[in-house]
């Protein structure tokens, strides 16, 4: 298996309404980096990682563990590459924790005997154990971010996409959270603008600006070129 | 909040929670059917099935003073018509309609207070009920007090923004919370939206599988047939005896 | 107005319970045309938020404010049938959650606000909504359904024997007229703020549908309701309904009690028949239940 899993070349998008969201994408995922995707909103970062698993579909190639993102691919390549949005509350919509992690692996035709087990140690990996048997809406938001990771974990999947999953986190929330996706040994992409996680977590990073991506780099380096410090 | 109350009632591990949920809902139905069809003697009827529910809130270990109460909210609409009832001279169904509606509500508050929601909708739908239905109503439940917060911030920001100030025309007035509640069904289609991705993206392939498997077992034999049975009994040994 | 148990008499609420369990059946069918079980927590979601938007007050003048209900709102927006299975839910749920209204009673319920009522709701602006009386429709639909839900409820308890001071039945009537102009208002003013933010939320209906047919399905619903609530409130009844022992007894009871529920058959074969023709197979995208432009995402 080789150690490129997400390949795209020239992609592109168009909205319904016309507007260009993204004019030739170029990028890879190697096998155990963790890479940061910066930009401003609106600059095409969540659409862009939207068509790594098929939500969208744009012009180009993607590629997700030598599976062609298409109509017939969706199931193998969903089952590798997992998303993590950014509002936990919306991707926790089951009426309990543990249903919910299950919800993934009962999706690709395990039991319920063997859904229930992965999703217990998932939530064992993430440290939600206890909370298998409570009501989603009653957890905190780090909770919720660390059940909906169990929920991906729990299919075990190659890659790891999350979308701002430092928003609604305090401090020690986001402190916890990076230690974990820290221990995680998936290849990860992270969506952010929290500057110090991505350079506590990323590699290297890509910079979106108008639907391409105008570079690619370490964290510190692309800060100073685009001025992309918080203050100053 | 009744909502965070009755979820929590509904988590005990009473030998009431843990009875079959078809069996309770069953038992449930003839219990409202005998109190509904009952005509004679009600204020005994009444009293002997009061005691009855309180035993059974005993049982499922639930605080019987708050459940007595809170099963007594109906009686604000009952009121009503039965002052009606009194004034055009028929007391018989004031008490009527008080009894049967307060006794009604009791029974149905037991129901949701030793079952989980989706075990229940899990029951009903093993009983016969169209599963479409039930998974409506199963994510309407869950997402009825996130989007019951979000409108309750929506109505924080817009008061602190002087709405309801009494300078604003009444059109205006009726404008602007029009709007509220467009960007609050706005916000609702956003995150059905969302949801839908999340499932999409999490394998989702037409149906949704359950982890629950219900299975009777001789208690619930043992629960339902007593639940049945009891209040049949007593309406007759009322009817006959008083 | 959600009817507890304890008020309606057992051959109604059986009866209604015995016609509510079909008409649900053929309205979720309905329904899962153009709302697949993917869509199923959208539905729930929208039955969320109406429960969440009755909690905003509407400043209606005289200090006095009303809340929007919902059913013509969802039925100009998702189409009559899966309005109606929202309604159903959010009535299951007002009633086992929140114990407002009654599980023996919720045939009654849900026939008089998920069945009946979202569907007189949704005639006018089925009938007109496409053109440039389309505010009038939208105002008309929720006046309608409110109107003829609250119309049967009362009828359903006269039926039963609720005895009701004529005095107190004129109030009623006042208090249902004037819920059902502000349900009216509320919704015309929802809609135009759903206008406002993305001009297709509120679907256009259909092509190729029937006018005649639709209108004749209004009268229908009209006549039949005022045809109940008459039946229920004849010169004579009012004493005879106040005996509370005359429920066992009269032919001239039951009579009654005949009439009031014959209205309501005929009110149930009416929508029955609308609902087939409501639900024709719309040529493709205009007017179809879509679920909209894809919003974009914020980065």
């Amino acid at each position: 298996m080789t150690g490129t899993l997400i390949e795209v070349r020239g992609l592109r998008f168009r909205y319904d309404d016309g507007t260009e969201a993204l004019r030739g994408v170029d990028f890879c995922l190697h096998r155990g980096e963790t890479v940061a995707l910066l930009g401003a909103n609106g600059s095409g970062k969540t659409t862009f990682v939207l068509h790594l698993n098929g939500l969208l579909t744009g012009e180009g190639e993607v590629t997700v563990c030598g599976f062609p993102v298409n109509r017939k691919n969706l199931p193998e390549v969903r089952r590798r590459i997992g998303l993590v949005f950014q509002d936990s509350e919306s991707q926790l919509f089951m009426p309990s924790v543990i249903e919910d992690v299950a919800f993934g692996p009962l999706n690709h035709g395990l039991s319920t005997a063997e859904a229930t087990a992965r999703a217990r140690k998932a939530l064992e990996t993430v440290g939600m154990a206890a909370a298998a048997d409570r009501a989603p809406y009653h957890l905190s938001a780090g909770e919720k971010k660390r059940v909906a990771i169990a929920g991906i974990l729990a299919m075990d999947p190659e890659i790891l996409v999350l979308d701002e999953p430092t928003t609604f986190l305090d401090p020690p929330g986001q402190r916890s959270l990076a230690e974990l996706l820290a221990r995680l040994p998936q290849a990860k992409i992270l969506v952010t603008h929290d500057i110090p996680f991505a350079q506590a977590m990323s590699s290297r990073a890509a910079f979106f600006r108008e639907g391409t991506i105008a570079a690619e780099g370490a964290v510190d380096e692309l800060v100073r070129r685009f001025n992309w410090g918080p203050l100053g | 909040m009744h909502h965070v109350v009755l979820e929590r009632w509904s988590r005990g591990t009473s030998a009431v929670h843990r009875r079959d949920p078809r069996v309770k809902a069953l038992a449930t139905l003839a219990f409202l059917i005998v109190i509904a069809t009952a005509h004679r003697q009600l204020p005994w009827l009444a009293t002997a099935c009061f005691v009855l529910l309180c035993g059974v809130t005993l049982a499922a270990r639930l605080p019987v003073r708050p459940a007595v109460l809170r099963a007594g909210i109906v009686l604000s609409f009952t009121v009503v018509f039965a002052a009606m009832s009194w004034i055009s001279g028929d007391p018989a169904r004031a008490v009527s309609l008080l009894l049967k509606s307060y006794l009604s509500a009791f029974a149905v508050l037991l129901l949701v207070s030793t079952t989980r929601i989706s075990v229940l909708l899990h029951g009903m739908e093993r009983l016969g009920a169209p599963r479409f239905l039930l998974m409506v109503v199963q994510f309407l439940y869950r997402y009825l007090f996130v989007i019951s917060e979000e409108a309750q911030h929506m109505r924080a920001a817009a008061l602190s923004r002087g709405a309801g100030a009494g300078h604003a025309t009444r059109r205006s007035r009726l404008q602007a919370a029009g709007g509220a509640v467009a960007a609050l069904f706005a916000r609702s289609y956003g995150r059905a939206e969302d949801i839908h991705r999340s499932m999409l993206a999490r394998g989702f392939s037409g149906e949704f599988r359950t982890l629950e498997s219900l299975r009777l077992s001789a208690a619930d034999v043992w629960f339902g047939t007593l639940a049945v049975l009891v209040p049949i009994l007593i309406r007759i040994v009322i009817e006959r005896s008083v | 107005m959600h009817i507890p148990d304890g008020f309606l008499s057992t051959p109604v609420w059986a009866t209604l319970d015995a016609v509510a369990a079909p008409a649900a059946a053929v309205v979720i069918r309905r329904a899962q045309r153009t709302f697949d079980l993917a869509r199923v927590p959208a539905l729930g979601v929208m039955g969320a938020f109406v429960f969440a938007a009755q909690m905003i007050n509407f400043p209606v003048g005289a200090g006095t404010s009303s809340h929007l209900v919902g059913g013509t709102l969802l039925a100009c927006t998702l189409g009559p049938a899966p309005a109606s299975v929202v309604m159903i839910a959010i009535l299951t749920i007002q009633s086992l959650v929140f114990q407002d209204g009654g599980v023996l009673a919720l045939g009654a319920n849900v026939l008089n606000m998920a069945v009946i009522g979202v569907l007189a709701g949704y005639l006018p602006f089925y009938l007109w909504g496409a053109g440039p009386r389309r505010k009038f429709a939208i105002f008309a639909g929720g006046t309608l359904s409110v109107l003829v839900s609250a119309i049967l409820a009362l009828s359903e308890l006269l039926v039963s024997g609720v005895p009701m001071p004529r005095a107190a039945l004129v109030l009623s009537m006042g208090v249902f007229a004037v819920s059902a102009i502000l349900e009216g208002a509320i919704t015309l003013a929802v809609v135009q703020g759903l206008d406002a933010i993305q001009p297709n939320f509120v679907r256009i209906p259909a092509a190729g549908r029937s006018p005649a047919l639709g209108m004749l399905g209004l009268v229908a619903v009209l006549l039949g309701a005022v045809g109940v609530l008459f039946a229920s409130t004849a010169p004579d009844g009012i004493e005879r309904l106040t005996r509370y022992e005359a429920a066992s007894a009269a032919a001239p009871w039951l009579s009654k009690a005949g009439a009031g529920l014959g209205g309501l058959a005929l009110i149930y074969a009416a929508c029955l028949g609308i609902g087939r023709l409501v639900a024709r197979p719309t040529p493709a995208g205009v007017g179809q239940a879509g679920w909209g432009p894809r919003r974009r995402g914020s980065a």
